[in-house]
């Protein structure tokens, strides 16, 4: 069945078709006849951003926080599509599946620096998936849907569709393609079940296991996440997971360790280090999850499950490569281990727990408090406690802020936490809260950010106030670029060049020239209450929380060093000696 | 001693150069893609052969030389595997000593006893002339790296003054297709 459309039509159409009920967007001239299209329709609602990188995060955490919905957006040529790409390399690198289409100089005009043109699909080729150059209006239904099967199957990401304003006005014939499979992309979703079986006698033989899991758990799906806490309940293994894959396991259970990695827990980091089996489930041994290398975890053999084979062997030697979707193995995994019951070596498991509840004894998350000045942990702290038992999502920036955030604000479910862990893009934050808002337009969201973070996507919070969504940005406002004066601190003597945040807006005033809401707290006594506004406030609240100025993130890895050569937080010496110089050249 | 939070290059690990046949769908952009490929993961591209091979399916077959150590050249497969428009990444290096072969035209300019040792190495060769003047000749040689590369190195004696190889085609022994 296919009926004669415009190309501007066919891109609504498809939209409907693909079930999209928000795009993020900002017109402009390559773009307008969508936009006329997307006038005369109602099933898809339009947000309109104030910058194209605000659309694309927002779209991230929109689809971050509705699992398995991919995120849309529409921007239009040049500018809009540069502005984007930011948005796109931070969804390629967290494997988040988006359609973003832009407009494009009309074909005959393409190559002739044209006012607004640029090459897109030369200069989003390596941030993206896949991308799309739409020559023929012939080919524009099919690609429409081909890059929403790109962008969620496999490992997802981002997928850019530029469309030339004259195939926007031509007319053609769309018609839903039948089938949903693409002739060359089929990734395995489907582990090799003889590897399942070995790792599962493997895991079945281990003294001192650990699961490590990260984003691909979530990205797997709900389901994904009940089957990690079954085959954890089934073995009794320690489970700890990355920035990425934290509320796939409850942080309430008694098995969870907390988040590994640069600003990892204590217990988590040893355990990795000391393990003699690794069940790595989606991640993929990130530089700021390893530490040294040549130190990582020495003495263990290491499983790991994830849908990208390039993952596999990419930067860690693994015994046991199983390509597949998380939930896929994981169902295997748990079927098999039942089928078999092993006889697992519970001696030498109770030891293994026994150790870990040594290390989780230096409590290597506990910090100074005092009652005169506020500090970050504890703000987070209390932003936890008073917003349990409610329906609550996170995003962050990047910086402190989201280290204190990732390990002091605990998530018993998946699709909660929407944080850029890969690309590390400050000004994530308020964007992504407003795309998991509008998905959610009951729940409590709140950015954890930094003052000096927020500022970089600040004028979302109009899209914020226009749209009446009540997002929450708490700012941990110590005047610096947090995390850049600690390294300043540990690595450069202290010279804290160019990170103090100087003239900083007043944020309540400038919550209040946007519409929103502002509040001011440095009191220790009144944060509850102060906190307990902010929740109650039916309007965007901007939170302007005075902490510490210089209080550092522990515990951490420093640069050069090893799992089991952490900071910790009761550390006493010159802060300034910790790494040597060679790991001083390092990031 | 490795300091660093990053991988250390490996060391005193052998590199070896591999062909990779590489099917891929004939689009816009495919090359660019597999080019883009190499250069930003830092691999090396020795040699690199496109076209288009079943005008029908719009199919292109690609080969390319590089060179790695085992690890590299898993994870070149894996991220060409990745790739949405690719079908299938062969490695004929893996499958045993693959047929290689490459076309070169060779111009050469010279007069007398120059001119004379040119045609007879020529003909040693078995290289066909394509076109002579009074004063040159182009050659066409069809053969393997090592022996275009012999052709060569003695054409530049004898008066070489201009080259254009195609770069290699490739494709196992036996009767498996790919």
């Amino acid at each position: 069945m296919s009926e004669m459309m415009t190309g501007a039509e066919m891109v609504v159409r498809a939209l409907q078709d693909q079930g999209v009920e928000h795009l993020f967007g900002y017109p402009g001239g390559a773009v307008l006849p969508i936009y006329d299209a997307l006038f005369q329709q109602d099933k898809v609602k339009h947000v309109l951003v104030r910058h194209e990188q605000g659309a694309v995060h927002a779209a991230e955490g929109y689809a971050r926080s509705s699992s398995g919905k991919v995120g849309c957006v529409l921007v239009t040529s040049g500018p809009g599509a540069t502005n984007a790409v930011t948005g796109l390399t931070d969804a390629l690198l967290d494997s988040i599946p988006l359609v973003v289409i832009t407009g494009q100089v009309p074909t005959h005009l393409i190559g002739s620096d044209a006012f607004q043109e640029c090459d897109t699909v030369g200069i989003t080729r390596s941030c993206t998936k896949h991308n799309y150059l739409v020559k023929s209006i012939a080919d524009l239904p099919r690609i429409l849907h081909e890059a929403f099967y790109v962008a969620a199957n496999g490992r997802p990401g981002p997928v850019v569709v530029d469309i030339p304003k004259d195939i926007q006005f031509a007319r053609g014939s769309y018609s839903r393609p039948r089938d949903n499979q693409h002739k060359t992309y089929r990734p395995t979703v489907k582990g090799d079940l003889n590897k399942i079986r070995a790792a599962v006698e493997l895991m079945a033989k281990a003294r001192k296991p650990v699961f490590y899991t990260g984003g691909g758990v979530i990205n797997s799906g709900p389901h994904a996440s009940a089957l990690l806490r079954e085959l954890a309940r089934l073995t009794g293994f320690p489970v700890t997971s990355t920035l990425m894959g934290l509320g796939a396991y409850p942080a309430a259970d008694r098995q969870w360790l907390g988040m590994l990695g640069m600003h990892g827990t204590y217990e988590a980091n040893l355990a990795m280090h000391d393990c003699d089996v690794m069940i790595n489930i989606g991640a993929r041994f990130d530089d700021r999850i390893t530490g040294r290398l040549d130190a990582f975890s020495p003495g263990s053999k290491k499983i790991h499950i994830d849908i990208d084979p390039s993952s596999i062997n990419k930067n860690v030697k693994i015994d046991i490569g199983i390509v597949g979707d998380c939930a896929h193995v994981l169902e295997d995994m748990v079927r098999i281990w039942r089928e078999t019951s092993p006889q697992i070596d519970k001696a030498a498991l109770t030891a293994w727990w026994t150790q870990i509840e040594g290390w989780r004894g230096r409590n290597s998350l506990g910090y100074k408090n005092t009652t005169d000045i506020i500090k970050p942990q504890y703000a987070v702290q209390r932003l936890y406690e008073l917003t349990k038992g409610r329906d609550t999502y996170v995003t962050t920036e990047v910086g402190q802020h989201q280290m204190w955030a990732a390990q002091y604000f605990h998530f018993q479910e998946p699709n909660r936490w929407m944080t850029s862990g890969g690309l590390g893009t400050m000004g994530y934050g308020l964007p992504a809260a407003i795309g998991v808002q509008m998905k959610h337009p009951k729940a409590l969201v709140i950015d954890i950010a930094g003052e000096a973070s927020i500022l970089m996507n600040m004028q979302e919070m109009s899209t914020a106030v226009q749209y009446r969504l009540p997002v929450k940005i708490f700012i941990l406002n110590n005047e610096y670029m947090g995390m850049v004066r600690q390294w300043q601190e540990l690595l450069h003597g202290g010279r804290y060049s160019e990170s103090y945040s100087e003239s900083l807006p007043d944020f309540v005033k400038l919550a209040e020239a946007y519409g929103g809401h502002g509040i001011r707290c440095s009191d220790p006594a009144k944060l509850d209450d102060a906190i307990m506004e902010m929740i109650e406030t039916p309007r965007p609240v901007i939170f302007d929380c005075l902490v510490a100025k210089q209080e550092n993130c522990f515990p951490m890895i420093p640069s050069g060093k090893a799992h089991n050569e952490m900071i910790l937080p009761d550390f006493e010496g010159d802060t300034g000696e910790i790494i040597d110089a060679r790991g001083k050249q390092l990031v | 001693m490795n300091t660093t939070h990053y991988p250390t290059a490996p060391q005193n690990q052998p590199i070896a150069r591999h062909t990779l046949a590489v099917t891929v769908d004939n689009e816009p952009g495919v090359l660019a893609r597999i080019a883009g490929l190499f250069s930003g993961r830092g691999y090396n591209i020795e040699s690199l052969t496109v076209s288009e091979t079943e005008h029908e399916k719009h199919i292109s077959r690609i080969t390319v030389v590089t060179s790695g150590t085992a690890h590299i050249i898993d994870q070149i497969k894996a991220h060409l595997d990745r790739l949405v428009p690719v079908h299938r990444v062969v490695d004929l290096t893996l499958q045993g000593e693959a047929l290689e072969r490459e076309l070169a035209l060779v111009k050469v300019v010279g007069k007398g006893e120059h001119r004379v040792e040119a045609m007879r190495l020529a003909a040693a060769f078995g290289a066909r002339t394509l076109d002579a003047s009074l004063t040159s000749f182009v050659f066409e040689l069809t053969g393997s790296t090592d022996e275009i590369e012999r052709f060569i190195k003695l054409m530049t004696v004898v008066g070489l003054t201009e080259v254009s190889r195609t770069g290699i085609a490739a494709m196992s022994r036996g009767p498996e297709a790919m």
